[in-house]
């Protein structure tokens, strides 16, 4: 009896798990949709979104998952955009997909390099280090010009049509679907993982790490590994921004952007998928819509959006609806 | 039998004061000892010490005959030398299936794999079902931890570290802080330990030393005074002037 019942919550859990991918799949698909018919002439800003969602939950792997404190994880988005750009405009490696590899690839070997540094001390130092790496980052590619093209950016990114059949038109749609199907692809992955057992040492270590330890696991291979994965994800991020926008400019290497991922993150929600997620959403959609309505006063509002959140929903938007969603379940149980 | 695990002329010194002072012990697969000793004797240094968090002045730990001493922490748990923890040290938002879950996975090599829910793995289920019934949490298998009681969470660390397959396990004040009622189902936990498994208990509880101990080792003031059977440790004039005193007089008097 104690068998069939353990079997069967272990299964539940498991369907569970399952259907919340897919209805994550398709809350992306939905509003990707909904997106696209409601603003047709603002693709570029969408497929930015897109990007700049691959950026927070690459950030959201090591933060939220493994309690890494990071002000510097544009580093990784940016050699992912500068890999692709530089695939393309240097080597004439201009299939988009491709582009996507190399930005992975240039992402996950940032994200190693960054891991080695940042994963050496913890808390505040920590912090200082990624602060240290992304100006280090800044400044390497402002000086390599001849392959970044410096202050004036990388441009002359012309990719080919994608698979063959579709061009990157002047509306940004191809870049836009894209975008959508490489943050789905991302996403359904990255919910495996952090599930998987891998993911599951991961949260261990970030709550305890001599605990890991005594279990006979090493915290740092892991939190390393987990940075290259990380790396690997905001690397398609940037390849997707170099492909969609055709120029790699420096701010993609920026504090600012790193800065400004911390911010989405923690306003949707650290530790989760879909917190990074909707942070993202909400965070660009108001930072386009108050820059537009109001260019002056915009940062302010942006400022006071993210007091009141961290007041009054200190969870973030999403973490703080899914706490009082399970709390009603659990009253209801 | 021969030895699994040894301690050889441990030494470590803290600023010219001597924690531990030349402690020496042998054990074999299935031996019950208890470490006991006052506080400040060095228990805490020693089990530093022998599971590599700390690094000897001089001396030599072997586990299973091979030489441990340059080996860190986690090369240690590796080879089978296990602890568990005074104050528990569990994943607060972790189930007590996803503890057991992990360290089987852990041990076995599997804890990086990327993808695969253990929930779907039967192999490692059946394992996790059967640890937990063991030590009577099977009923709590899917709660976090942060809902389950004390006395729960110290048999978990029990199953954690069972889960790890230890050569050599080292129990670190197993019942401390547990309300008297549920003390009893640690002691039975304690009893059920696998019989080939060299178990070293750190304890202050006289009593579950003295049910539990073939073998008692005292220390008092770094140095081993003490080594032989519990009844002959409460005979003994340097124990019971060191540590036993009040208790061995109560028991005389009783």
């Amino acid at each position: 009896m104690a068998t069939m019942n353990e079997a069967a919550t272990a299964l539940a859990a498991g369907r569970r798990g399952l259907g919340r991918d897919l209805a994550g799949l398709a809350v992306i698909l939905v509003l990707a949709a909904i997106g696209y018919l409601l603003f047709p002439n603002n693709l570029a800003l969408l497929t930015r979104i897109t990007a700049i969602a691959l950026l927070v939950l690459s950030l959201d792997l090591v933060t939220g998952y493994c309690g890494v404190a990071t002000l510097g994880h544009a580093a990784l988005f940016g050699s992912g955009a500068y890999a692709a750009g530089i695939a393309a405009v240097h080597f004439g490696i201009t299939d988009p997909l491709l582009m996507v590899a190399a930005g992975i690839l240039g992402g996950a070997l940032a994200g190693l390099a960054c891991g080695i540094v940042i994963l050496r001390a913890h808390g505040l130092p920590q912090l200082v280090l990624s602060i240290a790496l992304i100006h280090l980052f800044h400044e390497f590619a402002n000086k390599a010009s001849s392959w970044t093209g410096g202050s004036d950016g990388l441009a002359g990114i012309a990719p080919d049509p994608l698979i063959g059949l579709f061009a990157f038109d002047l509306w940004g749609r191809t870049a836009y679907v894209f975008g959508v199907v490489l943050l789905a692809i991302v996403f359904v992955l990255l919910r495996l993982v952090v599930r998987s057992p891998f993911g599951m040492l991961c949260r261990g270590i970030k709550e305890d790490p001599i605990r890991i330890r005594a279990m006979g696991a090493s915290p740092t291979i892991a939190l390393l590994k987990m940075y290259v994965i990380s790396g690997a994800v905001a690397g398609a991020g940037g390849a997707l921004n170099a492909v969609s926008t055709q120029v790699v400019a420096l701010d993609s290497l920026s504090f600012t952007l790193s800065a400004e991922s911390l911010v989405m993150l923690v306003l949707g929600g650290t530790g989760s998928l879909f917190g990074a997620l909707t942070g993202t959403i909400v965070f660009m959609f108001f930072e386009d819509l108050v820059s537009a309505a109001n260019p002056f006063h915009w940062l302010t509002m942006v400022g006071a959006l993210l007091i009141a959140v961290v007041l009054f929903t200190p969870k973030g938007l999403y973490g703080t609806v899914a706490a009082i969603l399970a709390r009603r379940r659990g009253a209801g149980r | 039998m021969s030895a699994i695990f040894e301690v050889r002329n441990l030494k470590r010194s803290f600023g010219g004061l001597a924690v531990t002072n030349d402690v020496s012990l042998s054990m074999a697969p299935g031996d019950r000892v208890a470490l006991i000793g006052p506080n400040g004797a060095g228990k805490t240094t020693f089990v530093n010490l022998v599971t590599g968090n700390l690094k000897p002045d001089a001396g030599e730990v072997r586990i299973g005959g091979e030489t441990v001493t340059n080996v860190d922490a986690i090369g240690r748990v590796r080879r089978g030398l296990v602890r568990s923890f005074q104050v528990t040290r569990l994943f607060q938002d972790m189930t007590p299936a996803e503890h057991v879950a992990l360290a089987i996975l852990q041990r076995d090599g599997r804890a990086g794999r990327l993808f695969g829910n253990f929930l779907a793995m039967s192999g490692v289920m059946a394992e996790v079902g059967s640890l937990l019934g063991k030590l009577g949490l099977r009923d709590l298998a899917h709660r976090p931890v942060r809902e389950i009681a004390y006395g729960q969470q110290r048999l978990l660390e029990i199953a954690v570290a069972l889960a790890l397959k230890p050569r050599v396990l080292l129990l670190d004040e197993p019942a401390a802080g547990v309300p008297q009622s549920d003390t009893g189902r640690i002691e039975q936990a304690l009893a059920d330990l696998p019989d080939d498994l060299a178990v070293l208990m750190i304890e202050h509880d006289m009593d579950l030393v003295f049910r539990f101990a073939k073998r008692v080792i005292v220390l008092a003031a770094g140095t081993v005074i003490f080594d032989g059977s519990p009844a002959d440790a409460t005979k003994d004039p340097r124990v019971r002037e060191a540590y036993l005193g009040s208790y061995a007089d109560a028991g005389s008097a009783a």
